[in-house]
């Protein structure tokens, strides 16, 4: 089983608590209302489905229930690293050589 | 709430009778027991960092601050669920929801004694009894005495505190009360060997 490090848990907990909540750091236009089609439907529908890192959020459930952020890699599945929601996204992955 | 209910069970006919779910359930296994729980007062507490001192007083217990942990005074648990979250349990029959209604301090309190039904896992092998539903580390070393986190036994959302380094607290909703009894059980029978 995974184990995923909840930064409000502060350790690692198994899988079976948390739930994928979909790509993270994507924000909602101020003026939603006057966004063209075609920006809607970037913000709306399109997402950067990476082979590689990708920038999630994960909700820890089954546990503190908060929302957070998490690196992923697509290709083996591994968690890099997890930060609070509302952290910028971090400039220095560790271990990943870019 | 509780409070209201308990008026209403003591003067209304007997169809208006309160009865608890499983009320008495036992089941013992070579080395765990798995037990329903009597009754209990409880509140679900969300409250900013700032309201928690006057929160604390009025409760006569100081509400935890870190993960997975518990805090417990005069028949009154509070378990740190999440960073604005706890739950109280009153085994005393003193209602916390009246002593949160004192404090002018902004939190929501919310009374959950009726949707809760808490069964205790006991003997040697509770750990392992657990452990057959639930994918947390139980060692003493990573979930000591007093430990306390919400969690998932098999398919359902429960909270474990460990009371004793050989019993625990499994608090689940009622509507699942007859699963997860179920599935200590077998737990515990599993665990016997």
């Amino acid at each position: 089983m995974l184990l995923i490090r909840c930064p409000y848990c502060e350790e690692e907990r198994p899988e079976l608590e948390f739930r994928n909540a979909g790509e993270a750091h994507i924000a909602r236009s101020a003026n939603i209302s006057g966004e063209s089609d075609d920006d809607f439907e970037k913000f709306f529908f399109i997402r950067s489905n990476p082979k590689g890192i990708i920038y999630e959020r994960w909700r820890h459930m089954h546990g503190c229930a908060r929302f957070f952020n998490a690196v992923r890699d697509t290709v083996t599945d591994k968690f890099v690293m997890t930060y609070k929601a509302g952290e910028p996204k971090p400039s220095k992955l560790p271990g990943v050589a870019k | 709430m509780a409070k209201a209910a308990a008026r209403t069970a003591a003067t209304a006919s007997p169809s208006a009778e309160r009865r608890s779910a499983l009320a008495g359930r036992t089941v013992s296994a070579t080395g765990a027991k798995v037990e329903v729980l009597p009754p209990a007062e409880r509140i679900s507490l969300r409250a900013p960092e700032a309201s928690v001192p006057a929160l604390s007083k009025a409760l006569g217990v100081t509400l935890p601050k870190q993960p997975k942990t518990s805090a417990s005074k005069g028949g009154r648990t509070a378990l740190w669920l999440g960073p604005d979250e706890w739950l109280v349990i009153d085994e005393a029959g003193k209602d916390p929801l009246a002593d949160c209604a004192e404090v002018s301090a902004l939190h929501s309190s919310v009374g959950i004694s009726h949707r809760n039904i808490a069964i205790s896992v006991t003997g040697p092998a509770a750990e392992a009894a657990i452990n057959s539903g639930c994918p947390q580390d139980l060692s003493l070393e990573a979930f000591p005495v007093g430990a306390a986190s919400r969690t998932i036994l098999g398919k359902a959302e429960i909270v474990l505190l460990r009371t004793a380094e050989d019993a625990f607290r499994v608090e689940c909703w009622r509507s699942f009360s007859d699963y997860v009894f179920t599935f200590l059980s077998e737990g515990a029978r599993d665990a016997a060997g």
